[in-house]
């Protein structure tokens, strides 16, 4: 029997070389338990060398596999090819990132604005270690659990038209984490983090498109944590204006 | 070794790109049919304010084939845009009853049930 194959369409970029990125057909061999990073991983071993991409857990949790496959972004390592067979994979590196190589985007803009978001429990005050952990309820937990789930492979970054049209906003993931943090009853730090999340690039530069919340892989709802934050936002706003002395 | 990170263009039909861009564009684009209608029920306002015949001409006037084909329009907009909002409402109004998240279904028949209630008493006034 002939071995069945897949052709996969790679976007290809060398700085050193390419002017511009173009397409590049690769044929693998087709097997159903082979996720897209597997064809990948078989072109880079066996056929092309040169070919540049992230990976490392192989299991949908380190977050650095994040590609549009046939122009959705997805976790390679979660792309069955079974999936797409018998087309053709169209495999392109994360959209609305700049290219550095091949499949490998520029992802430096999110780290300033995860960092500027300060995604760390901000205690009202230093706990000392023989004060023992500051317990919190499962309640208390379950209120911000599933924003603690994000594991930066930007995938709502590629997916929120927004941030491709305005470059400057903040972002699904980093204001995700700007309220996972709020939410936190261990945490103190919002009116700091409220400085960038409730800026103008922060909440109010998305538009609701909902799409961040459709691509994650881990069910963050990054879209729900935005629309919270503007609501919260907009109560501190009122509370200001009807209150001009009181504490903000 | 030098950098040249390479910078792709978003195309001006992006928006056609998906489906799910293409009813989110869809429903910014009600909120003009929206903004519009509210701007012809205060000239209709404005109209009565001014008399009996002049707001007779204004109702003459929405019989207008025009005015058919934008009350269609519109119609159909401020259906788009309150059930895709609707639909987001949960987003925006998480509900936890103790350690429990309950699912998003509750808010958005809350939001029909209100809708309905609060139509039935503008038609009730209207009658009066
Ligand atoms: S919110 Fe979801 S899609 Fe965005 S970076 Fe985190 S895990 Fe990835
Ligand atoms: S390789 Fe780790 S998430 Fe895909």
């Amino acid at each position: 029997m002939t071995e069945q194959t897949l052709q996969v369409e790679i976007l290809r970029y060398r700085p050193e070389t390419d002017q511009d990125p173009a397409f590049q057909t690769y044929t693998v061999p087709y097997r159903d338990d082979w996720v897209v990073l597997d064809a990948l991983n078989h072109i880079k071993d066996n056929i092309d060398r040169t070919l540049s991409y992230r990976w490392s857990c192989h299991m949908a949790v380190c977050g650095s596999c994040g590609m549009m496959i046939n122009g959705e972004p997805k976790l390679s390592c979660h792309a069955f090819l079974r999936d797409y067979y018998p087309n053709k994979v169209r495999v392109e590196p994360l959209a609305n990132f700049p290219i550095e190589r091949d499949l490998v985007a520029v992802t430096d803009d999110f780290m300033e604005k995860l960092e500027s978001v300060k995604p760390y429990v901000i205690p009202q005050q230093e706990r000392a270690v023989d004060e023992g952990p500051h317990l919190q309820t499962p309640a208390q937990l379950n209120a911000f659990k599933q924003y603690t789930m994000c594991i930066n492979c930007l995938l709502c970054y590629a997916a929120c038209p927004q941030y491709g049209l305005t470059p400057d906003f903040v972002g699904p993931a980093a204001l995700a984490l700007a309220h996972r943090y709020n939410l936190d009853t261990r945490d103190a730090g919002r009116e700091q983090r409220q400085e960038i999340a409730a800026s103008n690039e922060g909440v109010w530069d998305c538009t609701f498109v909902g799409e961040c919340s459709q691509a994650c892989p881990k069910s963050v709802d990054p879209a729900a944590a935005i629309q919270q934050t503007k609501i919260a936002s907009t109560i501190d706003w009122y509370k200001a204006l009807l209150n001009p002395w009181g504490k903000r | 070794m030098s950098r040249k990170p390479y910078l792709r263009k978003m195309p001006k039909s992006w928006w056609l790109a998906r489906r799910s861009y293409t009813s989110y564009m869809a429903r910014e684009l009600s909120c003009v049919f929206i903004g519009a209608y509210s701007l012809l029920i205060v000239v209709g306002l404005h109209r009565l304010s001014q008399g009996r015949d002049e707001y007779g001409a204004f109702l003459d006037a929405l019989q207008s084939p025009l005015s058919l084909v934008f009350h269609a329009a519109a119609l159909v907009f401020a259906l788009i845009h309150t059930v895709s909002w609707f639909s987001l409402a949960p987003k925006a109004m998480p509900l936890q009853i103790g350690e429990k998240k309950l699912s998003g279904g509750p808010v958005v028949l809350a939001h029909y049930a209100v809708w309905i209630v609060v139509s039935a008493g503008v038609l009730l006034v209207a009658r009066i």
